[in-house]
């Protein structure tokens, strides 16, 4: 980061050079949709979305339209918009902007991969949603964290260690148990992650560290000493899908939003809960203010350190939950190193969201397409490796965090261990 | 053991000056960092095995005797497996039979050849530390190093070992150090941290060899994505017949370590570097350029990391497999810090941690504990590294008068 003046000041206000790129780039999107797909797509030919997923027994018509032309229009569109931002600019909306053309540049995609063919474009994005789970529950447990001041990179560790807890008491005793159980254990690493980084001043990428080490070497262990020999005490079961009555009946949303189980439902009220809790309550106004300048915050009779610690451990609640989802919500058993990433993509989408939550979760919602998209291409027939498509939420949060699109506003005290003076 | 430290002070005035120097000595909170993640290893093993529990039903004492039995046979196994059994050492050199000896050896030239990337690793992230620069992407570094490595290593044919092997050698030093250059670029050109530049580097490096390795790398006639072998010419030269694989990579990596010490304190890019990782502001005003130091300390970070990657292609596997690098990048981090950052003492680290990770694997076959209890050790160990004054509580140490080799870090937001 450069000063913090120019930081809040590019945050607030669009440069010209900013306006200039951006409207290059629109110009750019309208040019690859219309050489890449409309001048390759022949003429005459149907794009077919069928808009119910999977387990659903919706009756709804297919989405059916001719592709040329739809895709013609939305290059159409996206020059405009690109003419506009050149011209007069969109100002404080261009980020907005920048999200509906690239929303259009993926939708051309998806008519160009479809192109005389189908897709099931409702259990698609149900099954982005699915996929965004992990992602935002792991960055709110990095907003937590963050917002107070502590980097929190043992995310993974932390979900890790809940799933195999949430496996293991729940095969011992019941769901819920087990489910509390994880949280409970996610909550102890980062009491362990708070002390280290708060109490003995360690670096806190460095406690980070020790806690992803630890993590996978106690599960994989523990996994490997006793899951593996007695079957039984792997066998958690699921939480049930839940279908909210009323609400699961809406045309082609009801499907994608409102039959899963608890975790959907939890993220959502997590949310509410946590951007409420954050930007309109005296507790939240204390947690960003020990998280951009404890010293100020301390002056004004603001307990540093109770703070931090507090959003750690319920950033630490957070990931266990999230962690939980892997056994308890989605496959039903432990494996080892099973969360495979997903918690430093879940970083990933808090820095992305720019350490909010609900940019948090769209940038979970957006990373979490493109992992259901890339299972698809084999079926789309597409000449895309999806391990290149699996690239895009790493390479999406670098360019991010490189400020090209508007660099988003950390806490400024961020990672820095607070000593009372 | 600090109730005899306290008996010893009162007694004599030598031996309390000589008692309080060593308290202070951070040698000290190293080697007791070991010994304590060691005996809370012993603790987890004997915790987590059944007898204990069994034999603590019968009486107390035969649930101590049990667990400490279970936690001996453990670093028992770890021992034979990583240095080899005296016994059989002594029998097979008194028969004389060549082979006999050579497998009798072979758990201690093992151990050494495990070590031999996590020297390089090390280095890479310790000298990432000396600039102020936390290189968490090693693990990436060492998955693109092996495949630029690998490519060299299989396409360049026709020449005689002695050029081959040292363009392999370099092809994996560019490919790791490319990977470096990007998080070194960005962060000194937009302040992008490079945490979590490296982070995303390191997945981006994973599904770039799973695409290589299913697609232009692998070997045409497998159907496992794994490459074809490698040319002869780029095997580094084994001393031994089977089976033992002790190559000389080992040496390879002791003198990278001894260049990277040269670089690091005896020339004056190195002095440069150190300082811009000791004090940024005061390295400003003095006139280096500090883009240009992060950059080039990105980039030699990756490199060596690379090498690590060249090292198991040219000397251990002669073929690149997906994920084959599991955790070197991650166990780096820790035994950097555990070498305080000193080429020297990444080297002594790094064959600690080849000692270990070798002597597990014969630890999970014979005594049937789980090979991961190593990074649970690594990690006890770690976190009494990084902070001392937990292992400074315990055995009640003295404060050191200055911390010498704390690691300065910057947090994501200042520069």
């Amino acid at each position: 980061m450069t000063t913090k003046a120019s930081t809040v000041n590019n945050y607030q206000e669009i440069s010209p050079t900013r306006r200039l790129t951006m409207g290059i780039l629109f110009l750019l999107f309208a040019g690859l949709i219309w050489f890449l797909f409309a001048r390759t797509v022949p003429a005459g030919v149907d794009t077919t979305f069928r808009m119910v997923p999977g387990g659903s027994d919706q009756q709804i018509p297919n989405w059916v339209f001719s592709s040329l032309p739809v895709l013609n229009i939305l290059a159409g569109v996206s020059l405009c918009l690109g003419g506009y931002q050149l011209a007069r600019g969109f100002k404080k909306r261009t980020n907005l902007v920048l999200g509906l053309v690239s929303g259009i540049f993926i939708f051309a995609f998806l008519i160009w991969a479809t192109a005389d063919g189908s897709l099931n474009l409702a259990g698609l994005i149900r099954s982005a949603l699915v996929k965004a789970v992990p992602l935002t529950l792991g960055a709110l447990s990095g907003v937590l964290c963050e917002r107070a001041g502590v980097v929190n990179i043992a995310i993974e560790g932390m979900m890790l260690t809940g799933a195999f807890v949430g496996a293991l008491v729940g095969s011992l005793t019941n769901i819920w148990i087990g489910l509390l159980a994880a949280i409970l254990s996610g909550g102890l690493l980062a009491a362990v992650l708070a002390v280290l980084s708060i109490k003995y001043k360690t670096d806190q990428i460095i406690s980070g560290t020790v806690i992803n080490i630890f993590a996978t070497g106690i599960t994989s262990f523990l996994s490997a000493k006793f899951l593996q020999k007695y079957q039984h005490l792997n066998d958690p079961g699921r939480f049930p899908t839940i279908k909210i009555p009323v609400l699961s009946d809406i045309p082609i949303l009801g499907p994608i939003i409102f039959q899963h189980n608890i975790f959907v439902y939890a993220v959502f009220i997590f949310l509410i809960i946590i951007t409420i809790g954050l930007y309109y309550t005296r507790w939240g106004l204390r947690t960003r203010s020990v998280g951009e300048h404890p010293k100020a915050a301390d002056t004004l009779g603001i307990n540093v350190f109770r703070t931090r610690y507090v959003s750690v451990i319920l950033g630490g609640f957070m990931a266990g939950f999230g962690g939980a989802y892997f056994t308890l919500g989605s496959v039903g058993r432990f494996d080892e190193l099973m969360t495979a990433g997903r918690g430093f993509i879940g970083l990933a989408a808090m820095i992305f969201g720019n350490w909010n939550p609900f940019g948090s979760f769209s940038a979970g919602l957006l990373f979490g397409f493109f992992d259901a998209l890339a299972s698809k291409l084999a079926i789309l027939k597409v000449p895309i490796p999806s391990e290149i498509m699996l690239m895009f939420p790493y390479i999406a949060t670098m360019v991010i965090l490189a400020g090209v699109v508007g660099r988003g506003h950390m806490p400024a005290a961020d990672g820095q261990p607070y000593e009372k003076e | 053991m600090s109730e005899k430290e306290k008996n010893q002070e009162s007694k004599k005035d030598a031996g309390k000056i000589f008692l309080e120097e060593v308290s202070k000595s951070p040698l000290t909170v190293t080697i007791l960092a070991i010994v304590t993640g060691l005996l809370l290893g012993g603790l987890l093993v004997a915790g987590t095995t059944e007898e204990v529990y069994q034999a603590f039903n019968i009486s107390f004492w035969a649930g101590i005797k049990t667990a400490a039995g279970a936690a001996w046979s453990t670093y028992r196994a770890l021992f034979i497996g990583s240095v080899g059994n005296p016994g059989k050492i002594i029998d097979a050199i008194k028969g004389g039979e060549a082979a006999g000896i050579r497998r009798a050896f072979n758990p201690f030239f093992d151990s050494l050849v495990a070590s031999t990337p996590y020297i390089f690793a090390g280095l890479a992230v310790a000298l990432g530390f000396r600039v102020g620069l936390f290189n968490i992407g090693a693990e990436g570094q060492i998955f693109i190093g092996a495949a630029t490595t690998v490519t060299a290593a299989i396409f360049i044919k026709g020449l005689p070992a002695i050029i081959h092997v040292p363009i392999c050698l370099l092809a994996g030093f560019a490919g790791g150090g490319l990977w470096g250059f990007i998080p070194g670029w960005l962060k000194a050109k937009t302040g992008g941290h490079e945490v979590i530049n490296t982070i995303m580097m390191n997945y981006i490096a994973f599904r770039l060899s799973e695409f290589l390795l299913r697609g232009p790398l692998k070997n045409p006639e497998g159907f496992t994505p794994v490459s074809a072998e490698i040319q002869d010419s780029a095997k580094l030269f084994r001393f031994f017949d089977s089976p033992i694989r002790f190559h000389i990579g080992f040496f390879i990596a002791l003198f990278v370590a001894y260049l990277v010490y040269l670089f690091l304190f005896k020339t004056t890019w190195g002095y440069t570097l150190r300082t811009v990782g000791a004090n940024p502001r005061a390295a400003k005003y003095a006139g280096m350029n500090i883009t240009r130091s992060t950059v080039l300390a990105m980039v030699i970070s990756g490199g060596l990391a690379g090498l690590a990657g060249a090292n198991e292609v040219l000397g251990v596997n002669h073929n690149l497999a997906v994920a084959f690098s599991s955790g070197y990048g991650f166990d780096a981090i820790a035994l950097a810090l555990l070498g305080k950052n000193q080429p020297l003492g990444v080297v002594l680290s790094a064959i600690l941690f080849g000692f270990l990770r070798n002597g597990a694997i014969q630890m999970q076959i014979s005594a049937g504990i789980p090979i991961d209890i190593i990074s649970v050790l690594q990690a006890f160990i770690l976190a009494f590294i990084a902070a001392p004054a937990i292992i400074r509580t315990i055995y009640r140490l003295r404060e050191p008068d200055h911390d010498i080799d704390a690691v300065t870090l910057h947090g994501w937001g200042g520069n």
